[in-house]
């Protein structure tokens, strides 16, 4: 793709060299500032692809696609006139000319030149570094190389450098299933944003997990086999480690070759020398940002959001606003491999006669440092294992906290009931870093702007679209100013009850309500006290009664007293609801797997019962056409053959869909159909705020596409990753990774708590993928709940389900055999053998499907009746 | 119980043109549900109990559809009115006039109904 402007080529150029991170943002503060407007702007980019988010390119690993990464679009390039040369890098710049040159000769003059060429990979100088087998991380096209080099040949992997990237790295390449090893030189991980006791609680977690770290050694020579490519590599310590592909992470070097190249001064240990607008000390006319700049306070930033405020810099110079970036923090919330990491400010206490306070459990894997002056300020800190404060203590530092240290740093529950909430903050707080937004522009953005929800705010000021890490603040502080601001939202349920579903699940739970009315009469809005509710609470109420049936001692069936009332009409006839008032029939097929004569089983009744069938997605097979009273003889012959309900028509388990997997399949590395059927056998019949959906994928090429499913798992050579959140319909979203190399153990409690914590938080008809994006603390909390037990909940959620499983009773069989219920499939009260007349079926494809023209007659001719009326009826006619 | 005798007794009747027309006995009603009877002309009716035990009866056939579901509904309050929503695209008929409370153009007829001893 290369956009180019049919605009008016006298305008003064800016001429960009990288389309990175921060090169896409200079080009939005540009188009903000109305620079675009007055100037051509021309984008030299190296990489095929337009910006994309680096920071978050391991995601690409649990599901995002290259495309979900992008920072940009065609239209913000059209928009604006950009025009952006893909895959052409700048070869040379002539200073004196005014010109670069890109590999494809394109030649362009320029008034001012931006280099945001960023980093590139240090790569120690060991023998046979270039071997096949060997990569950096770095760029979209590194992560494919070595997906596919992974699957092809690579059963172990070892990463050289134990820091930031190198941890990230390691992640991924035991998320693609390989043995993994970290080698780091240094004595410990992290060795720039930890000290020796977060390091200490970081190796512990890391080693748990089943990744090997030899720390305090080098990497002296990459071993090769016979046809060139890695086998192992030598450490300083004499031994060899077998690997089969290795990832050097030791570090990134400023791209500065190009700036060399045309006499532009550069810092000692390299970065583009610049003064505090960003501007290049040996060219007025050119500019650096980003990795490969050496800021005004001698620094080279290897993290985005300084990036950011250079960019913003140099716009807004441009545009002749003052403006000047002098440093910037370097704090920093990450989460590798499933632990929060994150150092703030001072985080090696460097600062004359400061002090620690220091707070670590390694059995836990928490260690959890403060820096303050003697004056009490804090100065800065280290978080690991749990970095939940972050957000507020990184927006306090260089204040003295309202609250002692200590009382900081302590877990929820050891003592001191000290969580600080943002409340507590000064308005100049920066809240959110990537963008530099404070807690008064957050709160502005309430009062003055009218925003009543964290996405409205997050369009308006930016706040919480860089990173993340200050999204859950940020949730904290829109929901206090918005109840500060009296603005009263309504979150009820419905016109009858003022509490959202999560409230009545707790009342329901904790009082041990049994019956609608009781809730309604006791709970209710005061108007809808003593009325018959409405269609949208009494399903929701109904559902979660079902939910909790085993441990409140409520009706277990569906269809037992009050509970029937309350049932939509697909629950209420067990089958979904047809456009014509017919209905289909959709019997369970744990995990797709079917034999034979079950297959013959359901061709018979469907020749027999004249129904149509198709094969839905959800591997299995639907019969459609049947009248109502026809259910309960459908239901007897399934039942008979060894069928139960695959509850189609519920708020519950649908399908758990598994590919073939190991047995079968060249590729498969766990048995995934026998995983499917157990988790689709353990959680039928699961009443939940809305449909659930799973699949078993038997390696990572994910046949079942596990990753659009509400909770979805995907086979390692080391046991089961566990992906929740997936959704397809009508907003897809990628499930994300919650944990991973589980056992069957582990996944199924990890699954029973994950399950049985949605059933009660969620909304009403709330898919997990929107729960996960709507919650406070999105994933990570629900991570923090389902693994760490944060809320000390998990034995509470485990004995729940447990509950549901002992009680499971199939709702078709429970049926045919009570005479109570049976008696409601009939289409007529009055006429309980005719059928509906207004059901009729034409063919289509040897096949039926509803008479159409029928319904719109709305009464059906007497004459085509099948018995004379008279006979059929019941009743009688008094005068 | 005698109370309880008398009400397995009792039977539903409809208001035709020209008739009280019984359709089925009050226990053949759940609190909250409806039930669907065939009339002699043909047409069905779809009758429902609430939970104060008010009976109530409208046409079965939802307009918006065509087909013959209003009686297989959820029932509510909305203002006081007692109402059905169509199981296939919810839209509210209010219980005693069959007016449609989403939709102020349509409505459905609506049927007088009492309870008689057998
Ligand atoms: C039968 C089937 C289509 C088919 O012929 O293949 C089907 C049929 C219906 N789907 Fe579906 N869905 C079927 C697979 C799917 C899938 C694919 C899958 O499960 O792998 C999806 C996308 C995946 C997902 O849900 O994330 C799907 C997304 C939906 C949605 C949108 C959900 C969403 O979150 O956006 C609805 C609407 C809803 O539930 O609110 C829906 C609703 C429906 C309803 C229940 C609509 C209704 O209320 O009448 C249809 C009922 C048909 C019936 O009467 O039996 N169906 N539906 C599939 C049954 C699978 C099964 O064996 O149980
Ligand atoms: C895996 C990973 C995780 C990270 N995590 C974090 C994090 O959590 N937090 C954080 O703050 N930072 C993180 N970073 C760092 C962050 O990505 C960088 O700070 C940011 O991308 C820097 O932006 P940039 O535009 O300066 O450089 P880049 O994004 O690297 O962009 C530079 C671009 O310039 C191109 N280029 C180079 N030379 C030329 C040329 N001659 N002509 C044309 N184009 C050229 C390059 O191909 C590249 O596309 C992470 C980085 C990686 C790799
Ligand atoms: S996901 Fe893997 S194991 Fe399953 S069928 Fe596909 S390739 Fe085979
Ligand atoms: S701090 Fe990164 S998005 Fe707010």
């Amino acid at each position: 793709m290369s956009t180019t402007a049919s605009r008016d080529r006298s305008r003064p150029t800016i001429v960009l060299v990288g389309h990175g991170m921060v090169g896409q943002r200079f080009l939005e503060a540009l188009a903000e500032r109305g620079l675009t407007a007055t100037h051509r702007v021309v984008v030299l980019c190296e990489e095929p692809r337009p910006a994309y988010d680096r920071v978050r390119l391991t995601s690409y690993f649990s599901g995002k696609t290259p495309a979900e990464l992008s920072l940009t679009d065609e239209r913000f390039l059209a928009e604006h006139g950009i025009e952006l040369h893909l895959g052409d890098p700048a070869e040379t710049v002539d200073r004196a000319a005014r010109t670069v040159t890109a590999r494809s000769g394109l030649a362009v003059r320029y008034d001012t030149l931006v280099l945001a060429t960023g980093s590139y990979p240090f790569v120690p100088p060991v023998p046979h570094k270039d071997a096949e087998g060997c990569f950096v991380y770095r760029t979209i096209e590194d992560l494919l190389a070595i997906e596919e080099y992974a699957a092809r040949r690579a059963k172990t992997g070892a990463v050289v450098g134990g820091g930031l990237l190198g941890l990230e790295a390691a992640g991924a390449l035991k998320g693609l299933g390989l043995a993994t090893h970290i080698v780091e030189f240094a004595p410990r991980l992290m060795p720039v944003q930890v000290d020796d006791g977060g390091g200490a609680a970081l190796l512990r977690t890391i080693e748990e997990m089943g990744l090997t770290v030899h720390t305090g050694t080098g990497t002296q020579e990459v071993v090769t086999g016979a046809d060139g490519a890695v086998t192992g590599m030598r450490l300083s310590d004499g031994s060899e480690l077998a690997t089969d592909l290795i990832v050097f992470s030791a570090g990134v070097r400023p791209r500065d070759q190009l700036a060399r190249d045309c006499g532009l001064a550069v810092g000692e240990r390299g970065g583009i020398t610049v003064d505090a607008q960003c501007r290049t000390v040996t060219d007025p006319r050119v500019f650096a940002v980003g990795e490969c700049a050496q800021a005004v306070d001698g620094r080279v930033y290897g993290l985005v959001a300084p990036g950011y405020e250079q960019a913003e810099t140099v716009a807004a110079t441009l545009a002749e606003d003052a403006a000047a970036f002098t440093g910037a923090d370097l704090s920093t919330k990450l989460k590798l491999l499933g632990v929060d990491v994150a150092s703030f400010g001072d985080a090696h206490g460097t600062a004359e006669g400061c002090l620690d306070v220091v707070y670590a459990d390694s059995r836990a894997g928490l260690y959890k440092k403060l820096v303050v002056a003697r004056d009490g300020t804090l100065l800065g800190g280290v978080l690991v294992g749990d970095a939940e404060a972050y957000g507020t203590l990184r927006a306090l530092t260089g204040s003295v906290p309202p609250l002692a240290p200590e009382q900081l740093v302590l877990p929820a529950g050891a003592g001191a009931p000290a969580r600080l909430g943002p409340s507590a903050l000064p308005d100049d707080a920066v809240i959110c870093s990537c963008h530099n937004v404070t807690k008064g522009t957050i709160r502005g953005a309430v009062t003055a702007h009218a925003c009543t929800s964290v996405p409205e705010v997050k369009k308006c000021t930016k706040a919480g679209t860089g990173c993340g890490s200050c999204v859950k603040v940020l949730g904290q502080l829109v929901d206090e100013e918005l109840a500060a601001s009296g603005i009263e939202v309504d979150k009820g349920l419905c016109g009858c009850f003022a509490q959202t579903r999560e409230e009545l699940y707790e009342i329901v739970l904790a009082l041990r309500i049994t019956s609608y009315r009781q809730l309604l009469d006791g709970y209710g809005r005061e108007g809808a006290r003593g009325t018959d509710g409405c269609e949208t609470c009494k399903p929701a109420v109904g559902s979660v009664l079902a939910s909790l049936a085993p441990a409140i001692g409520a009706e277990g069936h569906v269809l037992d007293g009050e509970q029937a009332a309350l049932q939509d009409t697909n629950d209420h006839f067990l089958a979904n609801l047809q456009k014509n008032g017919s209905y289909s029939v959709v019997p369970r097929v744990p995990g797709g797997e079917i034999t034979p004569e079950k297959l013959i089983v359901i061709g018979e009744i469907a020749r027999d019962f004249g129904l149509y069938t198709k094969l839905t997605g959800g591997q299995r097979i639907d019969m459609f056409g049947a009248r109502v009273e026809q259910l309960p003889l459908i239901w007897t012959r399934l039942v008979d053959a060894g069928f139960e309900s695959g509850h189609a028509y519920g708020k519950s388990l649908r399908t758990v869909k598994s590919c073939v997997g190991q047995t079968w399949c060249r590729y498969g590395v766990q048995d995934s159909v026998r995983m499917a059927i157990d988790l689709e056998l353990r959680y039928r019949g699961l009443r939940s705020p809305h449909k659930l959906k799973s699949a078993v994928s038997g390696c990572a090429r994910e046949c079942a596409e596990a990753q659009s499913k509400d909770f979805g798992v995907i086979a390692t050579a080391g046991g089961w990753n566990l992906y929740v959140g997936g959704n397809g319909g009508a907003t897809p979203r990628h499930a994300d990774l919650l944990a991973q190399d589980l056992s069957d153990a582990e996944l199924i409690r990890l699954i029973d708590r994950f399950l049985m914590f949605y059933i009660r938080t969620a909304d009403r008809l709330e898919r997990t993928s929107v729960w996960l994006e709507r919650i406070p603390g999105g994933l990570d909390h629900v991570r923090d709940v389902v693994v760490e037990d944060s809320l000390g909940i998990c034995a509470e959620l485990e004995a729940l389900m447990a509950a549901h499983v002992a009680h499971y009773r199939d709702e078709w069989a429970e049926t045919i055999k009570d005479p109570g219920k049976l008696a409601r499939f009939v289409s007529f009260v009055n006429a309980p053998d005719t059928p509906d007349p207004v059901v009729g079926f034409v063919a289509e494809r040897d096949q039926i499907k509803p008479d159409l023209p029928l319904l719109s007659l709305g009464l059906r001719p007497a004459a085509r009746s099948p018995k004379p009326l008279a006979d059929a009826l019941e009743g009688s006619t008094q005068r | 119980m005698t109370l309880a005798l008398e009400s397995t007794d009792l039977k539903v009747q409809l208001r035709l043109s020209d008739a009280w027309f019984t359709v089925c006995g009050l226990n053949d009603l759940t609190p909250g549900r409806g039930v669907a009877a065939l009339l002699p002309d043909g047409r069905q009716v779809a009758v429902f109990r609430d939970r104060a035990g008010r009976l109530y009866g409208i046409d079965n056939r939802d307009p918006f559809s065509g087909a013959a579901v209003l009686s297989r509904g959820l029932t509510g309050t909305h203002q006081g009115r007692p109402f059905v929503a169509s199981p296939l695209l919810k839209q509210r008929f209010d219980l005693e006039t069959g007016d449609c409370l989403d939709d102020p153009a349509v409505s459905v007829p609506a049927y007088r109904v009492r309870t008689r001893a057998a």
